[in-house]
């Protein structure tokens, strides 16, 4: 055995494992004190995940392994991918969960008998399961893995930290796991897109702020002068995700020993900071941080620079100033404030033409390489995820002014929408970047264009009948409700229009089942391609398909 | 209490509309800086580096 010369640990390596330990203590004494079971469950498991990191601290250390990853080998930049490759394989994995999940709670509503007449089963837990799981761990685990990737490709530097990045990446789905289980379980604060408890805030807010030290920290080290516009927009999103998440969940609990917890402020301006959070988490979380994706990926796929690098600072600035006014369009109609409401309509509008010059200069960036549309379906992939985000940023506005909002607020209408957006924007850019990523982090050849050409090709077919479904199910619904006889009284009892919207609930569970499919096919054809024996280096002359690594 | 809120939102209203009018114009200046086009035109190509 070679005999190895004993090293001190780091203040990383001592730092976070006694920050790990103290948590295994802290959990075990509320796990042990608490008459709440649910939070006794949850400590337990943050407890045993902590001492499961804390020794993988130890267990590095004494295996001896080599005190700092160099920063450079033969002067080209020491990249750190590990914790890409675990965020986006977790990506794969959470995308599936919440697809599934949609897709039951789809048919829930065609079929309400699915629900099971059990609580944990039933609609009300399982939503914010579907949109948690899509929203947070399926884009979250994107947004991490991609910004990994690309702020050390475009800062040509490698990343702070050993720890640090595996605790970005597995604390934040540590948190997943927790959000999730609690709302199975019942735990919720009642906030859509901000249901998790207090704890579990907590846990996020923990994890959040190593994420920005480990992002900002490898800019720091940047030798590219300049800092690309694609790190622009996940530095936005990361600051403005963190300032949105501590201002929308300034509860305090109970007691330290209960998962229940109450807003310091109620009401009214409760509302207003729940939306100004809930529009900003589409703002930022699934608008500027798949900017950063598209800024990156679609040059880098479509072998172009960007279409207009002018464009795209214009673009960053009037985005992040505009949307965070957004948010009072939830609440037209309300107790908040008419003028508060306009504000908001106002802004939404305004944000229109930000949202358009960003579709531009992402569509434009494939001028003089239009063709790859043709031969190359990932491009294509990505591209159709920027017509979608043109699209549902002109539907966004229109439905925010205050008469449409009129019609559409309460219906499927918003549903379509959203999905949209979600499926057909924030999706395919992520399908795209992940066909993008895995390859190019295993030094493989993507396993099959085809698979990926019918990817595209089924879950497009279910994004239409997914949305095309909503709309004529939304207004249908609208107009039902507002629908007066000659008398005066209201023409339809609300469960008639529950009825009436049946067959749409029918197509729209079609429409999620074939999106569901596509990603299967994703998900094959990503492990096919880790799997198999060819590397990129190998078929790069035979396949101009491919961006070459 | 009216008055103290009238002119806190005239000076909102009127203080945001000219500085965010302000910070607007002065973006698009610094992007369309004839001095910067070289270095936004070499960023533009970032993406597109390898490192060897």
């Amino acid at each position: 055995m070679v005999k190895q010369k004993a090293r001190y640990l780091t203040l990383e390596e001592g730092g976070f494992a006694t920050l790990l330990l103290a948590t295994v203590v802290l959990c075990l004494i509320i796990a042990g004190r608490t008459f709440d079971q649910v939070l006794a469950f949850h400590a337990g498991v943050v407890a045993v995940a902590s001492a499961v990191g804390a020794f993988y601290i130890f267990r590095r250390y004494f295996d001896g392994e080599k005190l700092r990853a160099p920063l450079e080998i033969d002067g080209k930049p020491n990249y750190n991918f590990g914790p890409v490759k675990v965020g986006a394989w977790l990506s794969v994995f959470w995308g599936i969960a919440g697809f599934l999940v949609g897709l039951i709670i789809a048919l829930q509503l065609a079929y309400p008998v699915l629900n099971l007449d059990l609580p944990w089963t039933s609609f009300g837990r399982m939503r914010p399961l579907h949109t948690s799981a899509v929203i947070f761990a399926f884009g979250g685990n994107v947004l991490i893995a991609s910004s990994f990737y690309v702020v050390q490709r475009t800062c040509r530097a490698r990343m702070p930290g050993e720890i640090l990045p595996w605790l970005v990446v597995l604390g934040y789905n540590v948190f997943i796991v927790i959000a999730g289980t609690g709302y199975l379980l019942g735990v919720t604060q009642g906030k859509e897109y901000a249901e998790p408890e207090w704890y579990a805030d907590w846990l996020l807010t923990i994890v959040w702020v190593f994420y920005l030290f480990a992002f900002l920290g490898t800019i720091w080290r940047r030798r590219e002068p300049h800092i690309y516009v694609a790190n622009w927009f996940y530095l936005a999103f990361i600051v403005t995700i963190a300032v949105l998440h501590i201002f929308n969940n300034a509860s305090l609990p109970v007691s330290l020993f209960s998962t229940k917890s109450y807003i310091v402020w109620a009401g009214v301006q409760d509302a207003m900071v729940q939306w100004w959070y809930g529009h900003n988490a589409v703002g930022f979380f699934l608008t500027a941080g798949f900017l950063a994706i598209m800024y990156y990926f679609i040059p880098k796929r479509a072998e172009r620079p960007v279409y207009s690098y002018r464009l795209s600072i214009v673009h960053f600035w009037a985005l992040i100033f505009i949307y965070i006014w957004a948010g009072p369009h939830h609440l037209h109609y309300t107790a908040l404030p008419q003028w508060a409401s306009t504000l908001g309509m106002t802004f939404s509008i305004i944000l229109w033409m930000p949202s358009w010059g960003g579709m531009i200069n992402g569509l434009m960036t494939l001028s003089g390489a239009w063709d790859k549309m043709r031969t190359d379906p990932v491009l294509r992939m990505m591209v159709v995820s920027v017509a979608f985000y043109g699209m549902s940023t002109f539907e966004g506005p229109v439905m925010s002014i205050r008469e449409v909002n009129g019609l559409s607020h309460y219906t499927d209408w918003t549903i379509g929408h959203v999905h949209a957006g979600a499926l057909g924007w924030v999706g395919y850019i992520s399908f795209g970047a992940l066909y993008c990523l895995i390859p190019w982090l295993y030094n493989k050849k993507l396993y099959s264009l085809r698979l990926v050409n019918a990817h595209f090709w089924v879950s497009t077919l279910g994004i239409v009948l997914y949305i095309c479904a909503m709309w004529v199910s939304g207004i249908m619904q609208g107009l039902m409700w507002r629908a007066y006889d000659s008398l005066g009284f209201l023409e339809y009892s609300f469960i008639e229009t529950v009825d009436a919207m049946h067959p749409f609930y029918v197509i729209r569970a079609l429409g999620g089942g074939m999106f569901l499919l596509g990603a299967l096919f994703m998900a094959y054809n990503l492990i096919m391609t880790v799997r198999s024996k060819e590397s990129e280096e190998t078929v790069a002359d035979t396949s101009g398909l491919v961006a070459a690594e | 209490m009216d008055e103290t809120y009238v002119s806190l939102a005239n000076f909102a209203q009127t203080g945001g509309l000219l500085y965010f009018m302000a910070v607007f114009a002065a973006i698009v200046v610094y992007a369309v800086w004839p001095g910067n086009k070289k270095r936004f035109d070499e960023a533009s190509s970032i993406p597109l580096r390898e490192d060897d």
